[in-house]
């Protein structure tokens, strides 16, 4: 059982809803996010490319801020999922560091969040929230060992990248381009 | 043009626009870390090949200035703790895979260490002072009669205690500055170098003060070695590493990375201890003092610039 | 006249000691500020409500999650809902900031003076309703009811304007029918006889292409056109995106057409040219269901693509090819209408050159084209008739013989004396929009706010209106009140319930409660036949075969179509709305009232050197003006930027995140700066941000001096004669970046 996302950046429209939802599913403080939405263009006018997507903690494979936390704080659990305990956080900050996607942030109450793949939900059968708010239908998640699941198929039929691959994370996140 | 934007108003505070979670306090920690690693080495060391009757300023009045350092260091770490009130959960476990929770056990017995270690040797240093209580007599004499046994177990440690934070600092793959393996062992080196110093500081004999001038001097030969080695490293390396590099060399450290660690914190002294070999009279304090700065403007440019360098997609 | 009247008031109202008394829910407002992350605990504390969506106006059916505490942590779309299938867009996500905004107006409002400023004073409800309906009274016995103006927006419109039409007035106007869609309902009505309406009936899931001329779907979040966009993108359809910015659309368009701003109707008429004259229309479609089709080719004989080639800048290959992709997809294509089609004057006649143009590829009735929408006929609570009132919008806006909605900027003229004396208005009641945002020439609207005897403002939030009034009224959410229920029209018609999911906050009212007490003051008694509006919901849902109880476990129920299939089916014979019951490709009705009965092109002006075109648009993010205080919304955006291309930025001298301050051709500065975004995704010739910003009233504290409001620079406006929709794209700016203002703003 793998946990994994599928993003399909040719339909995303940059509209974050996946935000807002985020936050009030999460209790996310305001000014603080545990997800958010990018804007890359290229080109010049009127020869233009432009690529949304929406990122988060990719809950990465070969995960370095679970192995550089001194507490345990930081684990994986069943599916691959990464979560901070935050009574065990010490908030000694070394996991933001070693996070090649800044997906990880200090919450004000003095612990270290991020993305949970809203695991509280997926306990119930239900998706996270960022998923299923989706007004383009644009984000899918599954089980990346399940060949039948959805998100296995995707990524069988569609040209696919991950982020930052080189950093030798193993992401579960994948991007869906052109 | 390129264009690459957050577009739902991300703005977390101390990561956004730049990394900035980890400042002085940090690199303080680091700089007294390997100051104190260096003189425990230096003091362990000689105390096992029982030349510590020969190098008095070693292991009795350098060895003062460990204690000190490790508590403030330690103070500076947990100052930057954010949710101070859960750090004896650092000692509830020890994680194998996370260099900082070998520092965490490596400091909890050796600042007891080095507070005995000094005590064992009150009576020497404060000839004048007499102790409060029989007991504590008694024990001082025993640990005396016991040093050669915690010079073994510090000899180790101290190592560990400077070497660590480099492997912690390379392990994180996310900040290309650090992340290359020669980060520990030239950790370790600048530690050293930085214990030699502050012991040639204290050094009142004069076969301390040359040997520890031949000691640093060499240790400083071999840390400028391995930082060539770090910057052709990074120069053969991938695009980040190019990045990271370009803040260093013709970026906004430049001038502090060269004018502070290198020329100041290694190349005057050396120049310096190199010409006090050769008889020239240079006040000790001078390359000492030199050393100890270049040591820690090393650890605070190490700190501020390798949380800019971050990975590019 | 007394200058100190009307103006704006900036300082913040003087607090009454029995504020104290008011509970403003400080305690319940704990939300998202804690450091908990209790919600799957709290999960099993929280009660649902159904409710449908107010934040802008495509009215998604939602479920509102409130606790024992009454905060309201989330909000999720309604599954069976035909507006949003179970997914809210990130306004109607983020609801839940609009009921929880510490910013929100708590107690009715009363200007005074003091030591000689104008200033509020926190009063009664009482004393609040006593004042407007003596006003009311007074303005009916000196003038006439029908001097007394309503303008309005949304849900409390609807029940103002029932105490309205009890009380003898028919002046009545909303901006969203000159400021925005009107002219493009005027076109399409002209053309097929009825309007496109709101939602529109595009069949984007079934469609195979897209073109979008006026339309940022994408970043208008008009919720079931977003899905089907993505829907149809999934299912391999073209989209051809005519805009002059790269817009979102644009970079999902196979095609995208950086057209010339202010060119589009050449584009247009170029197109009908090809598919006219390479065959390509749909020639059953237009034997069958049309009307003067001959006289149209004629007239689009010398619109060629190489004469709009020249106008619009888009090479002919790309026009011919671009047709030929709609032809090809046809019947099975939508020319969307757009929305906020008030542009440059000329407006109706180009929403009535894409109504042809969808005439002649036979999308109006079929499949991937337009559906014949339908709503169900929700019966009236029974009320007294209305009385027939000497005049209304319709002799306001008498000057233009098409206009079917009261036009608001003719009301605001006609508050001015000597604007129209014919029909003097002399009060305005304004419900749930912000005019100084939503119309332009601020300086219109103020000195007709000068003139009038009573201003009532209605709204959740102090917005700039709110610094005019007389007197301020707070209305509560839409999350803590009960409205009417919806039926708006769609591929099958359905009903959804609002109900109140929290009691209202602080002091505020819904706008039913407002209506009533005035009317009650007004003794008009029986117009307002009920103690709970819960009662008329529930007699309502009675008539229609359901019930509130059902209401309220389901929040929305679907019903069946009654007249007939959503499309046209082959050769069927059809009736449509127009005089000759054709699709009318020549209007009679254009011609005998002199206007040309078939589309042509007019030159607009352009910018002259150092000047840049003024365009806006939307923010998926926000809803106008109206969420900009949003604590959820604001987080995500909280001021807006000025697209600058690089050439321009080059020529300039203006670097990314710079100030600068816009001045427009009329002279007028703008009150605050905004960011330079230096993109390529923007014409050299013009300039963008998103509207909304610039708020001017401290009370808004999240919202105040950030970013900038297009609106204050828009003085100049262009007026469509069919239906006098307000042209506003005709702005040019120049940009600024010493700040022009030499005393601190507050």
């Amino acid at each position: 059982m793998k946990y994994g996302m599928v993003i399909d950046t040719l339909k995303c429209v940059g509209c974050s809803d996946c935000v807002v939802a985020c936050q009030t599913e999460n209790n996310v403080p305001i000014g603080y996010c545990r997800d958010w939405v990018t804007e890359s263009v290229n080109g010049a006018y009127p020869q233009i490319e432009m690529e949304l997507k929406t990122e988060r903690c990719n809950h990465c494979e070969n995960a370095p801020c679970v192995r550089c936390c001194p507490t345990g704080a930081s684990h994986i659990i069943e599916g691959g999922i990464v979560l901070v305990t935050p009574n065990e956080c010490i908030g000694c900050g070394a996991c933001i560091e070693s996070c090649p996607y800044d997906a990880r942030y200090q919450h004000p109450g003095g612990y270290v969040d991020k993305c949970t793949f809203c695991h509280h939900r997926l306990e119930k059968g239900q998706l996270p929230a960022c998923v299923s708010v989706c007004p383009t239908h644009c984000m899918y998640f599954g089980d990346l060992d399940d060949p039948t699941s959805q998100v296995s198929q995707l990524l069988k039929s569609r040209k696919h990248k991950v982020l930052a691959p080189e950093a030798g994370t193993k992401p579960n996140i994948f991007y869906l381009v052109k | 043009m390129q264009e690459e934007i957050f577009i739902s108003g991300r703005e977390l505070p101390k990561i956004d626009p730049y990394l900035e979670i980890w400042h002085f306090p940090i690199a303080l920690y680091l700089f007294l870390g390997g100051l104190a690693a260096g003189i425990l080495f230096f003091a362990a060391l000689f105390t096992a090949l029982d030349k510590d009757k020969q190098v008095p300023a070693v292991v009795k009045y350098a060895m003062i200035i460990v204690p000190v350092a490790l508590s403030i260091g330690l103070m500076a770490l947990f100052y930057d703790l954010t949710h101070k009130l859960y750090f004896w959960q650092l000692y509830t476990t020890i994680r194998l895979e996370s260099p900082m929770s070998w520092g965490a056990w490596v400091l909890l017995i050796i600042t007891p260490l080095s507070f005995l270690w000094v005590f064992s040797y009150f009576s020497e240093i404060f000839p004048k002072w007499k102790l409060p209580f029989p007991f504590l007599e008694k024990f001082e004499t025993y640990l005396a009669k016991n040093r050669k046994n915690m010079a073994f177990m510090i000899l180790p440690l101290s190592i560990i205690l400077g070497i660590y934070t480099g492997i912690l600092l390379s392990a994180f793959n996310a900040r290309p500055l650090w992340n290359n393996s020669i980060l520990g062992p030239l950790f370790l080196t600048s530690g050293l170098s930085t214990g030699a110093a502050a012991i040639l500081l204290l050094s009142k004999t004069h076969f301390e003060k040359s040997l520890f001038t031949k000691i640093d001097l060499g240790l400083i030969i071999i840390e400028l070695a391995l930082i060539v080695h770090m910057i052709m490293g990074m120069y053969a390396g991938s695009a980040v590493q190019l990045e990271a590099l370009d803040i260093m060399i013709g970026g906004e450290y430049t001038v502090l990375f060269f004018g502070f660690v290198i020329i100041l914190g290694l190349l005057i002294p050396a120049f310096l201890e190199t010409i006090e070999i050769f008889g020239y009279k240079v006040p000790v304090i001078i390359p000492s003092m030199l050393v100890l700065l270049g040591g820690l403007m090393f650890r605070v440019i190490m700190v501020e610039a390798g949380q800019i360098t971050r990975y590019l997609y | 006249m007394n200058n100190s009247r009307r103006t704006f008031i900036k300082i913040s109202a003087l607090s009454a000691s029995g504020l104290m008394l008011y509970n403003y829910g400080i305690k319940a407002n704990a939300t998202s500020l804690t450091a908990n992350n209790k919600l799957a605990d709290s999960a099993k504390a929280l009660n649902r409500f159904p409710t449908y969506c107010e934040v802008c106006f495509w009215k998604c059916a939602a479920w509102a999650y409130v606790d024992e505490n009454n905060n309201i942590p989330k909000i999720i779309g309604n599954d069976t809902d035909p507006h949003c299938y179970g997914r809210l867009c990130p306004r109607g996500t983020g609801g839940v900031g609009m009921y929880s905004d510490e910013d929100r107006l708590k107690t009715p409002l009363i200007r005074t003076q003091v030591n000689g400023e104008d200033t509020f004073r926190e009063a009664s409800w009482e004393e609040a309703i006593d004042l407007i309906a003596g006003k009311m009274k007074s303005i009916k016995e000196q003038y006439g009811p029908e001097s007394f103006a309503l303008l309005k927006h949304g849900a409390p419109g609807g029940h103002l304007e029932h105490l309205f039409q009890a009380y003898g007035s028919d002046t009545i106007g909303e901006p969203a029918y000159a400021q925005c869609r009107g002219p493009r309902e005027t076109g399409f009505k002209l053309t097929f006889g009825a309007w496109v309406g709101s939602p529109e009936p595009t069949d984007i899931r079934d469609t195979k292409c897209l073109v979008l001329i006026g339309s940022h779907i994408g970043e208008n979040m008009h919720n079931t056109q977003v899905q089907e966009m993505s829907e149809c993108i999934d299912k391999g359809a073209a989209i051809i995106a005519v805009d002059p910015r790269f817009s979102t659309a644009a970079s999902k368009a196979q095609h995208w057409l950086p057209i010339k701003p202010a060119t589009d109707m050449a584009l247009l008429l170029a197109w009908m040219h090809v598919l006219i004259y390479e065959d390509l229309y749909d020639k059953e479609y237009v034997e069958l269901y049309g009307q003067g089709f001959d006289k149209l080719k004629e007239h689009v004989r010398g619109f060629t693509p190489e004469w709009a080639y020249g106008i619009t800048t888009i090479k002919p290959e790309e026009i011919r090819k671009t047709a030929r992709v709609m032809a090809e997809a046809a019947p099975s294509v939508i020319v969307h209408p757009g929305r906020h089609v008030t542009w440059y004057g000329d407006d109706s006649q180009r929403g009535r050159a894409i109504a042809l143009l969808n005439a002649l590829l036979g999308s109006w009735g079929r499949r991937g084209g337009f559906y014949f929408k339908e709503s169900l006929k929700i019966p009236n609570f029974p009320h007294p008739p209305y009385p027939e009132p000497k005049w209304g919008w319709h002799e306001i806006g008498e000057n233009f013989p098409f206009a079917e909605m009261g036009i608001t900027n003719e009301i605001i003229k006609a508050s001015i004396p000597g604007g129209n004396d014919k029909y003097p208005v002399k009060a305005w009641m304004v419900a749930g929009t912000n005019l100084l945002q939503s119309i332009p020439q601020a300086s219109v609207i103020e000195k007709a706010i000068e003139s009038i005897e009573f201003l009532v403002v209605l709204d959740t939030m102090p917005m700039e209106i709110t610094g005019y009034a007389d007197v301020v009224l707070p209305e509560c959410t839409y999350l803590e009140r009960y409205d009417d229920l919806r039926s708006a029209t769609n591929r099958e018609p359905s009903v959804a319930l609002r109900m109140p999911v929290a009691p209202p906050k602080y002091d505020s009212k819904p706008a039913w409660w407002v209506a009533k007490q005035i009317g009650e003051k007004l003794g008009l008694k029986e117009y307002f036949n009920y103690t709970d509006y819960k009662e008329t919901i529930a007699w309502q849902l009675e008539q229609i075969g359901s019930s509130l109880e059902e209401m309220e476990k389901i929040g929305v129920k679907n019903f069946p179509r009654k007249t007939g299939s959503m499309y046209l089916k082959e050769g069927e014979a059809y009736e449509f709305g127009t005089p000759s019951g054709k699709i009318e490709f020549y209007s009679d009705q254009l011609a005998e009232k002199g206007f040309d009965p078939m589309p042509v092109y007019t030159p607009h002006p352009e910018p002259e050197n150092g000047y840049y075109r003024l365009n806006y648009g939307r923010s998926p993010m926000h809803t106008f003006s109206r969420t900009i205080n949003n604590p959820n919304l604001s987080d995500l955006a909280d001021e807006n930027y000025l697209w600058v291309n690089p050439k321009v930025a080059k020529i300039e001298g203006l670097k990314n995140k710079q100030e600068v301050w816009l001045q427009n051709q009329d002279g007028i500065t703008s009150t605050y700066p905004i960011k330079v975004r230096v993109t390529e995704r923007i014409r050299w010739d013009s300039v963008y941000m998103y509207h909304g910003f610039g708020h001017n009233n401290k009370k808004l504290t999240r919202a105040h001096g950030k970013g900038m409001s297009d609106t204050q620079l828009i003085t100049k406006v262009t007026v469509d004669p069919l239906m006098g929709g307000t042209g506003m794209r005709g702005n040019f700016v120049k940009i600024i970046q010493e700040n022009p203002h030499k005393e601190i703003l507050s």
